[in-house]
């Protein structure tokens, strides 16, 4: 594969400046419901708040990939005396929480910039935070080319992983006969 | 499909363990919106009048609002309803926070409870699966660690919980619902609760809330963020800095509390101290409020952090917003430090920030007039910190003198008897109220006081400036993004108050523009405890983001329902008329509606008698107070005024005048 020159997006996350008001949570779900805006649910958004006032753990994360197996990570992180665990960081929608995934299919979501046409000068949780706790930054890398996998697709591949080929091609054989 | 609301209710009867999943009429939410409005006319239908608060037919309601759970900001207000033992009216306290969200999320509108559990139980709602769980363990425990254990028990760390303490449990006549930083805290509310022998309710919800207009709906969504923005960048100069932003007043941000500590009373509701903040307090006060806050917290997809955590030296971390860091405070003629120390307790029983402080200063103002004596008060402490600390264990749990105390100052002196009415001088309807002593009548704040039903100046005020700017010229300023304004003149009404000579209080602003103000006031609080909408960003700062001009095209969008200006007003005086119901076929009447009097040293019998005839008169009420049947027909709630007329309550203009 050739290397390519690539703009990259991302959020800084300032986790101090975090009120723990969840308008992240709340815009993404909003924006990413069909047809957009139709719908409000933050257990369907793109990014979580780890939010545990008492302790002081306010931690925005995003959604990443998916994987079919849960990692060995069971350790903890103790910082500035408090606790996390090595699961609070991490992005990846894994068969070890419910967090990522579709609260009524299990498919897994992953954050994707707010993608949209005309392209938003930043995603919709960066507009929404007005405590300023996460910020959108863009630079420029040389990266791998590589394809990327759409919704449907990283959905299917989830599938495919929990009942394996045979089943989903039987499956969509009998759906396309239904008509 | 419904929009906004789920359109569903869960009906618990805790006396028979029984669960039930209710559809409700979707005709609704066009003439009482949700909230408030929907829970007055189940309390209208479902309770008569002669319940006790505290019997097995009264019914706690938790309600979402309309618009709690879409993504408009800052609609995110849980509302209690029920009847207090305090007033023995109806009583709506609410709560911000995470609460209703979670609950629309669940796929219910509102939690109904009846009945009383024979053993202390729990509810756990999870989506679809709803179930009462045994809370024997939970006796006794804190609100916060009761949260937390049951998030724990429940392997569920997405619950949000509201419970009550030791002071729910023991039936304080005062005692609140906490839920994280927010509570329910007026008018017994976690009396009720512990009552009915619930100690908390946890919920877990992961469904969709529809939007009837997506894209339109967001917009608007987006106009109001924005609106935030400008105002965070520019205060309002001319008010002090406690009235100058959005949000509940900034109490866990602002140290300069010179406004609050030299005008607001101290101890029992007695002494004004003009003089208080010094140099010297204002440093030490900035240092103990530095040393309290580890950061600050808003409710539910707001972008205002009206809270903070409470991270004070020697105590339990905890969470607190607003005034309560004062009410102690003042009520123990004592010192910051000692408002931050005593929260805790406080929230842990779960109990009301205005009304304990002053049962005890009260309590404490009989011991020194020599009502209450050592025999009373065995073992009582010497300090003033001290003996508030001591009585508030007393009371959470009845102990002694606790036991009549815990029923508020109104009923507490009734039982204690020997002139103690007299130090019970700061009630409306039987309620503790701000602790505030003025000079000259404010008609406005008159008419609030008096009518409100809420009890409580706070849920009330709001909108129209608390005084008149000195200079013409900063009220021309003022005026000029006036957009909130229901008409035109109400920009004349303020340009033209002036602090002194014709044009000043309690003759100016006139009888007939005092009314105009106060119903547009009120107005806004019904609207915003029936959508959801925190009063933060609506009916409580002066020019909020949230406004009787944007409000109908928001609610439109979320639900599907056009409603214009014409209709959502109609709406909210279909509410405000229906709570009024309810409280006049509970025995309210006008005897009732007026403000301590002591409220201000200068008072004006005739003019008073003026302004609540033309009130009354203004919202169709006869000069009882009570709605008069055309009124009630107008708006649609014609069975209502037939209850009333078979009871032989009346509302009827040309009734006789009052002596």
């Amino acid at each position: 594969m050739s290397k390519v020159k690539k703009k990259i997006k991302t959020i800084k996350i300032d986790a101090d400046k975090c009120n723990g008001c969840r308008a992240c949570e709340v815009i993404c779900a909003s924006f990413h419901a069909a047809p957009k805006y139709s719908s409000n649910n933050p257990a369907r958004a793109r990014i979580r708040l780890i939010r545990d006032p008492i302790k002081d753990i306010f931690l925005p994360v995003y959604a990443g990939e998916y994987v079919a197996a849960e990692c060995a990570g069971r350790d903890k992180y103790v910082i500035k005396g408090k606790e996390y665990s090595e699961c609070d960081f991490c992005r990846a929608s894994c068969p070890s929480r419910d967090v990522f995934k579709e609260p009524d299919s299990g498919l897994p979501l992953k954050c994707d910039m707010c993608e949209d046409d005309p392209s938003l000068k930043e995603p919709w949780c960066v507009q929404w935070c007005l405590a300023d706790a996460l910020t959108y930054e863009e630079r420029e890398e040389e990266v791998e080319e590589e394809v990327k996998l759409g919704d449907m697709e990283l959905g299917l591949k989830a599938l495919v992983d929990k009942y394996g080929w045979q089943k989903l091609a039987d499956s969509m054989a009998r759906l396309s006969q239904k008509g | 499909m419904r929009y906004a609301e789920t359109g569903y209710n869960l009906e618990i009867d805790l006396s028979r363990g029984n669960i039930e999943r209710v559809e409700t009429d979707p005709g609704l939410a066009e003439r009482f919106l949700g909230g408030l409005g929907t829970n007055a006319k189940i309390l209208w239908e479902r309770v008569s009048p002669e319940v006790d608060p505290y019997s097995e037919d009264n019914l706690l309601i938790f309600g979402a609002g309309l618009l709690t759970g879409t993504p408009a900001p800052g609609a995110n207000r849980t509302i209690v309803s029920s009847f207090s033992p305090q007033t023995k009216l109806m009583a709506y306290s609410m709560m911000g926070g995470f609460f209703a969200p979670e609950l629309k999320h669940a796929g219910y509108d509102k939690v109904i409870i009846r009945g009383r559990s024979p053993e202390m139980v729990y509810l756990w709602i999870n989506n679809d699966k709803v179930e009462l769980r045994d809370a024997r363990h939970l006796l006794g425990k804190g609100t916060l660690e009761t949260a937390e254990l049951i998030r724990q028990e429940l392997r569920e760390p997405n619950a949000q919980v509201a419970a009550i303490g030791l002071a729910g449990e023991n039936r304080v006549y005062y005692a609140s619902i906490e839920q994280g930083r927010s509570s329910a805290s007026r008018l017994g509310m976690g009396g009720v609760m512990g009552d009915k022998r619930l100690k908390a309710i946890a919920v877990r919800g992961t469904k969709d809330v529809n939007i009837a207009r997506p894209a339109e709906f967001m917009e608007q969504c987006n106009e109001i963020l924005k609106y935030v923005k400008f105002r965070e960048k520019h205060p309002l100069g001319m008010v002090p800095p406690i009235l100058a932003g959005l949000g509940s007043p900034q109490e866990m941000r602002i140290h300069d509390e010179e406004w609050h500590t030299t005008n607001f009373t101290w101890g029992n509701a007695r002494l004004r101290r003009k003089d208080f903040w010094t140099k010297e307090v204002e440093q030490s006060w900035k240092e103990t409020q530095e040393k309290a806050r580890e950061r600050f917290l808003s409710c539910y997809n707001c972008p205002l952090s009206c809270g903070a955590s409470v991270a004070y030296p020697g105590v339990p971390k905890y969470m607190m917003k607003c005034y309560s860091k004062l009410t102690y405070t003042m009520a123990a003629m004592s010192d910051l430090d000692f408002g931050y120390k005593i929260n805790y307790n406080a929230q842990t029983y779960g109990v009301d920030g205005f009304t304990t402080p002053q049962v005890i200063a009260f309590a404490l103002e009989l011991y020194e007039a020599g009502i209450l004596t050592d025999r009373d008060l065995p073992g009582m402490p010497a300090g003033s910190e001290e003996r508030f600390f001591w009585l508030l264990e007393k009371i959470v749990r009845r102990e002694g003198i606790g036991d009549v105390l815990a029923n508020g100052t109104y009923w507490a002196a009734k039982e204690i008897g020997r002139g103690a009415d007299e130090y019970a001088h700061n009630n409306i309807k039987k309620h503790e109220q701000l602790p505030l002593k003025l000079g000259m009548l404010n008609p406005i704040y008159f008419l609030m006081y008096s009518t409100g039903e809420k009890i409580n100046i706070t849920q009330i005020e709001g909108q129209f400036p608390q005084a008149p700017f000195p200079k013409r010229e900063e009220r021309e300023e003022f005026v000029k993004d006036w957009v909130q304004v229901p008409e035109e003149k109400f920009k004349q009404y303020f340009l033209d108050w002036e602090p002194r000579g014709e044009n000043s209080i309690p003759y100016y602003p006139s009888v007939e523009a005092t009314c105009e103000i106060v119903d547009w006031m009120e107005k806004m609080h019904h609207i915003d405890d029936s959508t959801g909408m925190c009063a933060g960003l609506s009916s409580f700062p002066l020019k909020p983001a949230y406004h009787l001009h944007n409000y109908p095209s928001l609610i439109s969008a979320a639900t599907g329902i056009d409603f214009d200006e014409a209709k959502l007003k109609q709406a909210a005086k279909r509410n405000r008329t229906l709570i009024r119901a309810i409280n006049v076929r509970r025995g309210l009447r006008r005897v009732d509606e007026r403000p301590p009097e002591d409220h201000w040293k200068h008072r004006f019998p005739e003019l008073e008698t003026k302004l609540l005839d033309a009130y009354y008169h203004f919202k169709g009420w006869d000069n009882q107070g009570v709605p008069t049947r055309e009124c009630l027909r107008e708006l649609g709630l014609d069975d209502v005024g037939e209850d009333l007329e078979q009871r032989g309550i009346t509302g009827n203009e040309q009734s006789e005048k009052e002596d």
